[in-house]
């Protein structure tokens, strides 16, 4: 019924997806298994791409000829560049989405490739051969037989949702959860955990009183995330903001003992950073309200999301709860909130291309792995995705540095550190995160997706080169022209900056303190008329570029020591056991996670200096 | 840290402590060029290899530090392979120490990890696997070691100090991430005043500890000396006529000296740290009380003891029964029987038994300056002796100096960055410099311990 694939993806989220875009742009087979082909790409949690270290990675799958910026910018019903007043290391975009327009983008992105089949069914288990991946079995007893297989499969492995003190099996609302994978993996030697996520309820946008809230609207000029052409939004919808009150508060506490987040039943490991409303309210007893963020789930619906009420209450205490918020008296609830708990593995099981050490050709990727997150999803999607297509194809894996993006971190995180907590990204975590913007996403990446050869990258790579020479063209620009005093008095003066007090280049100016390239082309008629000749990207690129050369220079030295390091390759079959020079924790650590590189090894928790300092001498270098 | 190649290392490499010479070593690219530095004599990039050469070594400020030889040995033809200097300088720890303090000032040149000149030498191909193996055990135990050591060496208050300072750097670069990654949280941020009042603050703690550092105790890591007796035997007047000058207060009043003073005392390059002590006589009162608990804890950090009487107060018995209370373990004794002015027909040998003879007692008058020069020279000869050297390893404390310089030289510019209205992702370059190299003593700071930090303070999260 089937023919042998390149490469089976298991699940259709923001991971699948991404995993078997790449897979078949680079030239593979893909099988793309579902349980329900109606649910491709859902946002299951709030209708929103981006944000503060999110928004770069998006930048960074776009740049790799990923397709979750198509889908971003397709469904975009409002855009914010998030920490405008900071450096612009920390510019981050971030979009409101049309959830239904966005699943329904990617559905069509993937039904129109050629190399992509789908299947809707539960995949139940994997098919091994002595310690390789072979395909995959389905609830109905059939048999996809693939060179690789890539797992995805989000909360679903025995999820549990939870609301109050009921609970019952699924893997998101009204959806049912994956049975036998977990159970599988773990017979054949995975070590699996129990994480914990949740949501709030859904309101019926109509019942609330938009006047008691704050607006928020979008930027006045909206951009797109994808480095290609697509749309920018004409019209936008605004989110609103809210907050609780003491009342609200109260009667939440009226739930706590029914809930499963307090009383015990609820095992898995949640995120800090995205508590429920109820775990706020006991942590932060102090706080006298909460900030509540209300967001569109699209264009047309009335679905409304109500993002910082996350609960896992009674849905009765939740619903009286709601009304107790100002705006919300007469509010309607279409679903209550829940939280959910789900199987994962520790990352640390696995290589730096996210196959697994224990069975080869077999790729985790999203939620299995500990992360939270769709762009964090997308991001392993891609990377496994095309490990897997390189490993079938016998060719060396793909694997992002530290200092090359945010995904590189990501994975070299969760590879070493493996992780206790729903994993996402901050931008703190990234060593280099001045040279890791969403400006330059393009420039650093698109030309190893070039190399690589996936489809789709060599007009991205025109487009590159055509940014880098105007970067160029630019630079030489400020460093060739000069300004007089009195050409840039009065700007100097409104800006409070001091004037000049002789010619200067311009170049110059541009390193003071809150002097932009925009100021400059006000004041000089000359310099605005040789900049109209260039794109607003390169010239934003090439602004940074100058203005924090010292920084940038600064990162790249020490990204380049980190580098060094990378590359003292180790043997996957180093026997560490052999060293008793190493310390115990060592040996079984190294031993366990095969780190590929002396650096890798450095980054592995409890590794110590003196251990680095043994294996470089037995390695020789 | 692990090694990097890249970097120009230095280290002691005679044995800590007081010798007749003591001779240091630099190896890496910049060895040559950065000994030159500071050297006044021939030009070391011009001359060859494995030659010797004689000059003064000056500090930033001109003064001369030491008369040294200095033998330049040029890669490959070195231990290490590189190019590598060895100064000989004058064997005091106080020389050795500023040596190597002006060395690392150059920013390319850092102390050498333990067994790292081994190291380099293996990776440039100088020694073969079984030499490596060798090595390799003794940096994995000797940096384990190390480390322990240096915890132990931050005398009480240090360790303390530091972990607060590792706290309120944690909690400075905490409320930077804050407004980066949260910026769109509700939560308040810390406005820039905030911010520059905890930078001060933290200035304000690292600047003493390194000053003592570089002044005080940890370079002075002279032989502990506790100066002891019973009231108005003297003491003090013994401590003034070693160190030529009016320290302690003088006076006829038995325990006018109750707390205990502690003076450094150089005899021809060893350094002694002489602690002069409130009386052993039962306590009186209860203030003198406290320093005689004193006196008796400052003996056991002690490596010598000068038990001193006064020959017209004490019996043999009496000077018998305190010593025996004193003597310990490993403690050199030297037993002064002054006032002889006021007794000169006294015989010394009455005095001997297990523990005094002739070796170890001497007769003073210490108000005349008399036999204070013999007295001198017993005390070098014990010095010399090694067995009465500390342990200290001065490397552990350059290590730490260097390491809080480099941290408080980081937060000086993320305090100009922050003056300057520069924006706080900047800013937290300068402050992840600070905790690295904090952390080089109290323990790595990750992302992790921040954003714990964070979580634990802050409501985060819609």
């Amino acid at each position: 019924m089937f023919p042998e694939y390149d490469v089976i993806v298991v699940g259709a989220g923001h991971a699948g997806c991404e995993a078997a875009v790449a897979a078949a742009n680079m030239g593979s087979k893909v099988m793309l298994a579902t349980m329900n082909m109606q649910t491709i790409a859902q946002m299951s949690c709030n209708p929103a791409m981006g944000g503060v270290a999110k928004g770069q990675i998006v930048r960074e799958i776009d740049a790799l000829g990923g397709y979750s910026a198509f889908a971003t910018d397709h469904s975009m019903i409002q855009f914010r560049m998030l920490n405008l007043s900071k450096g612009p290391a920390m510019w981050s975009p971030r979009a409101q989405s049309d959830r239904m327009m966005f699943a329904a983008k990617w559905r069509d992105m993937l039904e129109q490739h050629e190399n992509i089949d789908f299947w809707q069914e539960m995949v139940t288990g994997i098919i091994v051969k002595g310690d390789r991946v072979v395909g995959v079995r389905t609830g109905m007893g059939l048999e996809i037989k693939g060179k690789a297989v890539v797992l995805t499969n989000g909360t679903f492995l025995n999820g549990i949702i939870h609301i109050g003190e009921k609970q019952f099996g699924g893997g998101r609302a009204g959806e049912r959860a994956s049975k036998g994978i977990t159970e599988q993996l773990v017979e054949l030697g995975f070590e699996s955990g129990r994480m914990k996520t949740g949501t709030p309820p859904r309101i019926d946008g109509r019942s609330i009183d938009y006047s008691k809230l704050e607006e928020q609207p979008g930027d006045d000029v909206p951009r797109r995330f994808s480095f290609t052409d697509t749309a920018i939004p004409a019209t936008q919808r605004p989110c609103h903001i809210g907050y609780t009150n003491p009342e609200v508060h109260n009667m939440l506490k009226t739930g706590f003992e029914k809930s499963p987040m307090f009383n015990g039943r609820i095992q898995g490991l949640g995120p800090r950073y995205c508590p429920s409303i109820e775990d706020k309210i006991d942590r932060f007893s102090e706080r006298d309200r909460h900030q509540l963020f209300v967001e569109p789930e699209g264009w047309n619906t009335v679905e409304v999301y109500l993002n910082g009420f996350s609960s896992s209450l009674p849905e009765d205490v939740q619903f009286k709860a709601l009304r107790l918020i100002p705006g919300f008296e007469n509010a309607k609830m279409f679903r209550p909130g829940y939280a959910i708990e789900y199987d994962f593995f520790q990352p640390t099981q696995l290589k730096p291309t996210l196959e697994t050490h224990l069975v080869s050709q077999l790729f985790f990727a999203g939620q299995i792995n500990g992360t939270t997150g769709y762009e964090e999803a997308g991001a392993q999607g891609l990377i496994a995705g095309i490990n897997a297509h390189l490993s079938v194809a016998e060719k060396d894996p793909f694997v992002l540095q530290r200092s090359d993006a945010y995904i590189g971190v990501l994975i070299d995180d969760l590879i070493n550190k493996g992780t206790e907590e729903p994993y996402r990204m901050f931008t703190s975590r990234a060593e280099f995160r001045i040279l890791l913007r969403q400006d330059n996403a393009d420039l650093r990446l698109t030309p190893l997706a070039y190399q690589l050869g996936i489809k789709g990258t060599d007009t991205r790579m025109d487009r590159v080169r055509e940014k880098e020479s105007q970067i160029k063209d630019i630079e030489k620009l400020f460093s060739k022209l000069s300004v007089e005093p009195y050409q840039i008095e009065s700007m100097l003066a409104d800006k409070n900056s001091s004037p000049l007090k002789q010619k200067v280049k311009l170049h110059s100016v541009l390193l003071r303190p809150n002097i932009g390239i925009g100021d400059l082309r006000m004041a000089i008629p000359e310099l605005d008329q040789k900049l109209s000749a260039f794109d607003e990207e390169s010239l934003e690129c090439a602004e940074i570029a100058m203005k924090y050369e010292g920084y940038i220079e600064k990162e790249k030295e020490m990204a380049d020591k980190m580098r060094r390091l990378e590359g003292i390759k180790l043997k996957d079959n180093f026997d560490y056991h052999a060293l008793p020079s190493l310390s115990m924790e060592a040996r079984v650590k190294l031993s366990n996670q095969k780190p590929r590189t002396i650096g890798q090894a450095s980054r592995i928790s409890g590794i110590r200096p003196a251990d680095i300092s043994v294996l470089l001498v037995h390695m020789g270098r | 840290m692990h090694s990097d190649y890249q970097d120009t290392i230095v280290a002691l490499a005679t044995p800590p402590g007081v010798g007749a010479i003591g001779v240091i070593r630099i190896s890496g690219q910049q060895a040559i060029s950065c000994v030159q530095d500071f050297f006044r004599g021939k030009d070391l990039n011009n001359v060859t290899s494995h030659t010797a050469h004689f000059g003064r070594l000056v500090n930033e400020d001109g003064q001369i530090i030491d008369e040294v030889l200095l033998t330049v040995f040029r890669g490959p033809r070195s231990y290490t392979g590189e190019n590598t200097i060895e100064i000989s300088c004058h064997g005091s720890p106080y020389i050795l120490q500023e040596v190597i303090r002006l060395l690392t000032s150059n920013e390319q040149v850092r102390i050498a990890n333990p067994g790292e000149f081994t190291l380099r030498a293996f990776m440039n191909g100088k020694l073969d696997l079984t030499q490596a193996e060798a090595v390799a055990d003794l940096i994995a135990s000797s940096s384990e070691k190390s480390h322990e050591l240096a915890m132990q060496q931050l005398r009480g208050g240090f360790a303390k100090k530091l972990s607060d300072l590792r706290q309120e750097l944690i909690h400075f670069a905490s409320l930077i991430e804050l407004e980066l990654d949260f910026s769109e949280e509700d939560v308040e941020f810390a406005d820039r005043s905030q911010l520059n009042a905890l930078i001060l603050n933290i200035q304000r703690t690292i600047h003493p500890i390194m000053e003592s550092f570089k002044y005080g105790n940890a370079i002075k890591q002279g032989i502990n000396t506790v100066l002891a007796g019973r009231p108005n035997a003297g003491k003090s007047t013994l401590l003034n006529a070693l160190l030529n000058e009016e320290r302690a207060i003088v006076s006829d009043i038995a325990g006018t000296t109750r707390d205990t003073i502690e003076e450094r005392l150089v005899i021809d390059g060893v350094e002694f740290r002489l602690i002069d002590t409130a009386g052993i006589r039962d306590a009186t009162d209860a203030i003198e009380a406290i320093g005689v608990a004193k006196t008796m804890e400052k003996i056991e950090q002690s490596a010598v003891l000068l038990y001193l009487f006064d020959v017209t107060a004490l019996d043999v018995a009496t000077v018998h029964e305190d010593v025996d209370k004193l003597q310990r373990e490993g403690l050199e004794l030297i037993v002064i029987a002054n006032k002889m002015d006021l007794d000169p027909y006294l015989k010394p040998e009455s005095f001997y038994n297990d523990y005094i003879h002739k070796d170890n007692l001497i007769t003073t008058s210490a108000i005349n300056q008399m036999n204070i020069d013999y007295l001198k020279t017993k005390l070098y000869q014990l010095g010399i002796k090694g067995k009465a050297q500390t342990d200290a390893v001065i490397i552990t404390n350059s290590r730490h100096y260097k390491a809080l310089a480099e941290t408080s030289d980081a937060l000086q510019r993320a305090k100009d960055n922050l003056d300057q209205g520069l924006s706080g992702d900047l800013v937290a370059m300068d402050i992840r410099r600070a905790l690295h190299f904090l952390g080089e003593i109290s323990g790595e700071v990750t992302t992790d311990d921040l954003l714990e930090n964070i979580f634990s303070k802050f409501c985060i999260g819609k």
